[in-house]
């Protein structure tokens, strides 16, 4: 039989239960990492390796909009600038923009790139207005004839637009490219340079580690360390021996004061960085080591939204995750390696594509060096980084979002090195291409190029006219 | 006795020496923050050093080096073509660093843009009334400049226009022959457009 409370009952109930859920409130925001009661809606797929560290965007308790985007400039900052940012600050802080800021405020990230609002948030993390281009470029129709018609939603489809770098694919250049096969006759990506290169770098340890040759001999770890044969046989095969790279290089590696440290087992990028700093830095700018750049413990696989592998759920991101010690095989780390870990459409697809036969000729031989195609020719591809004021050198990038967000991103770094540009813009316009990796011709047609023709026709026609005047 | 009266000489000589000194370092100091500039002077000051940069790197970088040297080429897509900056982008690179610039220097306050009622970037066509007019007014008044006051997102300004004329061929060629240019009939020597200083009139 059911007996009802007193009224003191419900007092001391409500008492208990108002204590019990501020301890747990106060305990979520004072000793958990995460706070994840207190997160107003989820994080895009570019910060939720974040969710644990409110502290990396919101670096103060009641930050204001100027603190949150001093956040955005520290990581962001220097992508934005490079190559080149067609709608920088100072272009809206003239004051003949004013009008322009009161409807788009051009100023603040979040204007475009606001969080935890996943009810509006688009591909790429994206949550700017629809008709952000429109309030600046409403006339385009009258600029470009061949834009006329185009709905103000569509700038940004495929890859013919980018707010920060509107130039990728310039008339001139989609002109440029115009007459190219699809397949060019000399295929090809360029090599790396770091081994021809290093006599170069000023900042290369050299007096410690000459650029000579070592042996077995000569190896210079600790008395109480041991190891087996065979990674000393690994290491014998690396560039790292051949180039005076000793054990102490990277296990005992030189700190901010110029000592030598202790020695580690399992070095971290630490034991890299000092050889390897522009790899390292570009590693820590990608999904794979964003949360170093953050001073956060790396990431781990659990924490991914892509689909892993059954029995890489667990597994920590560090260099050597992907580069084995102490072979350190490049061609192991530029495929097989990314396959151990991911399991989605797209690379699972991977194997027997054409991309994959030539990666394959490529790694036994058979064809002539740089002409494979593994998953880093396109995420990770070469490009040309500055090393100092006056010398570039060609490197792996390590940030595989380089070429991603939107993927157009990758037809300069990547598929223009063996496709020609009007194949290359169809095939990443193509979903279903590309979830079963380019098994196939693209099915899908952009008429970025026949738009630019006419652009150009256009012009003929009009500098004709003017000459006859 | 002659030592000591000897030391209170020096230390007279010192102390006025210092005295001096202390003024002069004053007087120095007040006549460098001491307001004179009219914002009009200001203005004249700034655009007699852009143009004249800007006409030096037309003539004797651009001009010289692609049109009668012929050993390198200018191009807007400089990168990609391993070629100059054109000078307008010059002009604007500039114009954009001093922005970015002048957020670290609370006394520096000003901007300044190229633009024309024939521009090729539509960007860089006139927006505010103080700008259609000015330029109207440069285009049609050789030799004369534009001022005004303006008031632009809630804050004042005194807005100067000057006109930007064709100083070297490779101006009217670029122009003429651009698939984006609105005007294609340019001579040497005309006005192609304007440039645009703008100060606020209250900090």
């Amino acid at each position: 039989m059911s007996k009802r409370l007193t009224t003191a009952q419900y007092w001391w109930l409500w008492i208990v239960a108002s204590l019990a859920l501020t301890g747990l409130l106060a305990h979520q925001f004072f000793w958990q990492a995460g706070k994840s009661l207190f997160m107003p809606g989820d994080l895009t797929d570019g910060h939720h390796q974040f969710a644990d560290n409110c502290e990396t965007c919101h670096t103060k308790p009641f930050a204001d909009g100027k603190l949150l985007q001093e956040a955005c400039i520290q990581c962001h900052g220097d992508l934005r600038k490079k190559p080149f940012d067609s709608h920088p600050l100072s272009k809206f802080k003239d004051p003949r923009n004013a009008d322009r800021l009161e409807t788009i405020n051009a100023l603040a990230c979040v204007t475009c790139h606001t969080e935890h609002k996943p009810e509006i948030t688009l591909a790429n993390g994206l949550t700017q207005p629809r008709d952000v281009c429109y309030h600046c470029h409403a006339d385009i129709g009258e600029d470009r004839p061949s834009h006329q018609g185009m709905a103000f939603t569509t700038c940004k489809d495929s890859g013919c637009h980018n707010y920060h770098n509107n130039r990728a694919l310039y008339t001139d250049f989609l002109l440029k490219h115009a007459d190219e096969p699809n397949t060019k006759n000399k295929a090809e990506v360029p090599a790396k340079e770091f081994a021809t290169v290093l006599d170069q770098i000023l900042e290369y340890p050299r007096d410690r580690y000459p650029l000579e040759p070592l042996n077995g001999g000569q190896i210079d770890a600790p008395d109480k360390v041991s190891f087996t044969a065979q990674v000393e046989r690994d290491w014998l095969t690396t560039a790292h021996a051949q180039k005076g790279v000793n054990c102490s290089a990277c296990h005992q590696p030189v700190d901010a004061q110029g000592q030598q440290s202790a020695w580690t087992d399992h070095p971290g990028v630490d034991g890299c960085v000092d050889c390897h700093n522009l790899e390292v830095e570009s590693y820590t700018q990608g999904k794979h080591g964003m949360r170093l750049a953050a001073e956060l413990p790396p990431m781990n696989t659990a924490d991914a939204r892509l689909p892993m592998q059954p029995d890489a759920r667990h597994k920590t991101l560090t260099c050597t995750s992907c580069h084995a010690a102490h072979r350190f095989d490049v061609h192991y780390a530029a495929a097989e390696a990314c396959l151990q870990c991911h399991a989605d459409d797209h690379s699972l697809a991977y194997e027997n594509t054409p991309h994959e036969r030539l990666w394959q000729a490529e790694i036994a031989g058979k064809t002539p060096p740089n002409t494979g195609v593994s998953c880093a020719t396109c995420h990770m591809p070469r490009v040309e980084v500055d090393v100092n004021d006056w010398m570039s050198r060609t490197l792996v990038t390590h940030n595989q979002n380089l070429t991603l967000s939107p993927n157009s991103k990758m037809l300069r770094p990547a598929c223009l090195h063996c496709h020609g540009l009007g194949f290359s813009i169809d095939a990443l316009a193509d979903e279903s291409l590309i979830d079963h990796n380019f098994q196939t011709q693209p099915n899908v047609h952009v008429n970025s190029i026949e738009m630019a023709e006419e652009d150009h026709a256009r012009y003929l026609r009009e500098k004709e006219a003017a000459k006859s005047q | 006795m002659q030592i000591t009266l000897n030391k209170k000489w020096l230390a007279l000589g010192v102390a006025a020496a210092l005295t001096t000194t202390a003024t002069f370092v004053v007087a120095v100091e007040d006549a460098a923050n001491k307001p004179m500039i009219a914002p009009k002077t200001m203005a004249d000051a700034l655009h007699l050093v852009m143009d004249s940069d800007r006409t030096v790197y037309t003539r004797k970088i651009v001009n010289r080096l692609a049109a009668k040297e012929k050993v390198i080429t200018a191009s807007e897509h400089f990168d990609d073509e391993k070629a100059l900056v054109l000078p307008a982008q010059m002009f604007r690179f500039g114009a954009e660093m001093v922005a970015k610039r002048a957020e670290k220097l609370p006394d520096v306050n000003f901007s300044y843009s190229l633009q024309s009622l024939w521009p090729v970037n539509t960007q860089n066509a006139p927006k505010t009334d103080a700008e259609k007019a000015g330029l109207k007014f440069v285009a049609e008044n050789k030799g004369k400049n534009f001022y005004t006051t303006e008031e632009l997102g809630g804050t004042n300004y005194f807005t100067a226009i000057y006109a930007d004329t064709a100083v070297a061929p490779v101006c009217v060629s670029c122009h003429n022959d651009h698939k984006d240019s609105p005007r294609r009939d340019f001579k040497l020597g005309d006005v192609m457009g304007g440039v645009v200083i703008r100060i606020p009139l209250e900090s």
